[in-house]
């Protein structure tokens, strides 16, 4: 896909998002806006994976660390054809596959369960660690949140993949600098992140998390990096496209009501251009 | 059963001792010759905890996850689902102590196929005082759904159930003590996940017993023999399934019921057998444990007498469940 097919693909998944959240009733807005790019990014252009051979031993694993923000997670599963997207209607209904966190195998490409924050990267790197015991080539992304590195589990983790020298595991953090009671500066100051990242051992890039072009770039320059874990920290607007979420952080936890996301939804629509624009 | 699939030298003064966690180890070194998916993680316990050995047989499958018992109880999760038999080996009260969210989560909800081996369980981890002391750790595993909860009696047992947790298809818990205790059991003794051992016949009343402990019950049993009380004793090793069924028949046959474990009297072995049999065959239960407090330092046998789990309170014990039999 050219960059310009993946901006709409984002797009159209933040429609879905917005929809799914609406129908759900609960659920995190803002956090799976901010995120669509580096979902479209991974799972149409970056990753190694086949809808249709889930399981495949050979697959890259994708480890959504932050659960929370799962909505963005199953509407690129359903949009890359892992699942029906007429399914996203069931999210964190009676009996449905997609829980209001995810369920490892609950349905195709959910490869693991995530919520209370701070265990995704720790599972990442065991799947890291298998791959290099057993030759295999795959790899592995953990995508996680800014606000989950006030866990303890988060470091112990850093800590570990940076001692073994993950060259075969590429984090990828959602700093959009909010949490749910606040701004994360606030609520537990993370910054120097960089650096702290870089302290414990790891490569380190920042981009723009909504310039897709900078995204695959990051991801390629991950890989070339061959004896070191990888973090990109991808800065992102929460609640990215609809303009009353945007940087809110109110809208870290909870959906639009039917007549927000009407106008939500004609935001997204328009969104189409404004992305790139901003980055020109 | 009879005594000869037994230690021959059981009852003797010399009876042969040796530390249940040595079986964990023997266990693993035969497991890494066999199972290649077999892999050991630690958190700077390798020696007390007897995987050096295997760290040192197969440094490529042995894993030094440093004092970081939530990210170790994380990453094997990671490698179960990616198809490894991780063997996840500290203390048990830091795993699952402190990395119960992460046994629930990354692991039970996830069924991935983690073993969970709890090193210094009981009271007679001794001198290292409370803090070390493992007395919890069954109740908080066996209450989580799809994990199954292993206590072996002795070395052997001990090296049979490591040898089961590898076979078993998902979660697996088991327990083992500090010291070394009386070596029960023969490669012949039978053993088998969820199907609880009849180790003496008897008639009277049933011990049920789990973990080092099987000895002091035992010991009970051929004493209270001298006094003219039949005691059965059972040996409970899995907590998790539960046999409810095997606990119904001691429970009709003998009419009374005393628990013995190494382990707070509630949540433990004593809790699950009450709600077994309070649903399959009601009868008197009295439960020895730790009597709902904290340890302290001390001599793993000073230790056990001040808190209830010796020989003399199993037999206190038995004589007040037969009181409390309903007389037909």
């Amino acid at each position: 896909m050219t960059i310009q097919e993946l901006e709409i693909k984002a797009n159209e998944i933040r429609t879905d998002i917005i929809k799914t959240l609406v129908e759900a009733g609960s659920g995190h807005s803002a956090g799976p806006l901010g995120m669509a790019d580096v979902f479209t990014a991974l799972y149409f252009e970056v990753a190694q994976i086949d809808p249709k051979n889930s399981t495949d031993a050979d697959r890259d694993r994708m480890v959504l660390s932050a659960g929370h923000i799962c909505p963005v997670w199953y509407t690129t599963l359903a949009h890359r054809g892992f699942f029906p997207i007429a399914e996203l209607k069931t999210l964190r209904k009676l009996n449905s596959r997609l829980q209001g966190h995810p369920h490892a195998h609950s349905a195709p490409g959910i490869e693991n369960t995530g919520g209370p924050l701070g265990q995704g990267l720790s599972q990442a790197i065991g799947m890291a660690l298998a791959a290099r015991i057993d030759n295999k080539k795959y790899w592995t992304y953990a995508l996680m949140s800014d606000g989950e590195h006030d866990e303890g589990q988060t470091w112990e983790a850093v800590l570990f993949a940076g001692k073994n020298k993950l060259g075969n595991l590429t984090a990828i953090v959602d700093r959009n600098n909010i949490q749910i009671d606040g701004f994360t500066e606030d609520i537990m100051p993370l910054e120097p992140f960089r650096e702290k990242y870089e302290a414990f051992g790891w490569h380190v890039q920042e981009i723009d998390g909504h310039n897709i072009q900078a995204i695959i770039d990051a991801c390629g320059e991950a890989k070339a990096i061959f004896n070191k874990p990888s973090m990109i920290i991808a800065h992102t607007i929460p609640g990215k496209g609809v303009d009353f979420m945007e940087r809110d952080w109110h809208w870290h936890g909870k959906p639009p009501k039917p007549d927000e996301a009407k106008v939500a939804l004609k935001e997204i629509r328009t969104l189409q251009g404004k992305i790139k624009s901003e980055h020109e | 059963m009879s005594t000869s699939n037994l230690n021959p030298k059981l009852f003797n003064t010399e009876v042969e001792q040796a530390g249940t966690r040595d079986g964990y180890g023997q266990g693993l070194m035969e497991l890494g010759e066999k199972n290649q998916d077999v892999v050991v993680l630690t958190a700077d316990l390798a020696e007390s905890t007897r995987v050096e050995e295997f760290g040192k047989k197969y440094p490529e499958r042995f894993i030094e996850c440093g004092v970081a018992e939530q990210n170790m109880m994380g990453v094997a999760a990671g490698l179960a689902l990616s198809g490894k038999i991780p063997f996840v080996s500290s203390y048990a009260v830091f795993s699952p102590g402190r990395s119960w969210d992460q046994l629930r989560v990354s692991v039970c909800y996830t069924e991935a196929n983690v073993k969970v081996a709890g090193a210094h369980t009981g009271i007679s981890v001794g001198p290292d005082g409370a803090t070390h002391q493992a007395l919890e750790d069954i109740a908080i595993v066996r209450v989580l759904p799809n994990i199954a909860v292993v206590v072996p009696c002795d070395v052997e047992e001990a090296r049979k159930t490591t040898l089961a947790a590898a076979e078993h298809k998902g979660p697996f818990y088991f327990r083992f003590g500090r010291e070394k205790t009386p070596i029960i059991t023969i490669s012949e003794t039978p053993f088998k996940v969820g199907e609880i051992i009849t180790l003496r016949d008897g008639d009277d009343v049933s011990i049920i017993a789990a973990g080092p402990l099987v000895y002091q019950a035992l010991l009970a049993a051929e004493q209270l023999a001298t006094e003219g009380i039949s005691a059965r004793v059972i040996n409970n090793h899995t907590i998790k399934p539960i046999d409810k069924l095997g606990l119904a028949k001691a429970a009709k046959e003998t009419g009374a019921v005393v628990t013995v474990e190494e382990h707070q009297i509630t949540g433990g072995l004593g809790g699950a057998v009450a709600e077994a049999l309070s649903e399959a065959y009601p009868v008197p239960i009295e439960r020895i444990g730790m009597p709902d407090t904290f340890g302290e330092s001390g001599a793993p046998g000073e230790l056990l007498e001040k808190y209830g789990m010796s020989v003399g309170s199993i037999k206190k014990a038995v004589k007040n469940a037969l009181k409390r039999k309903v007389v037909s």
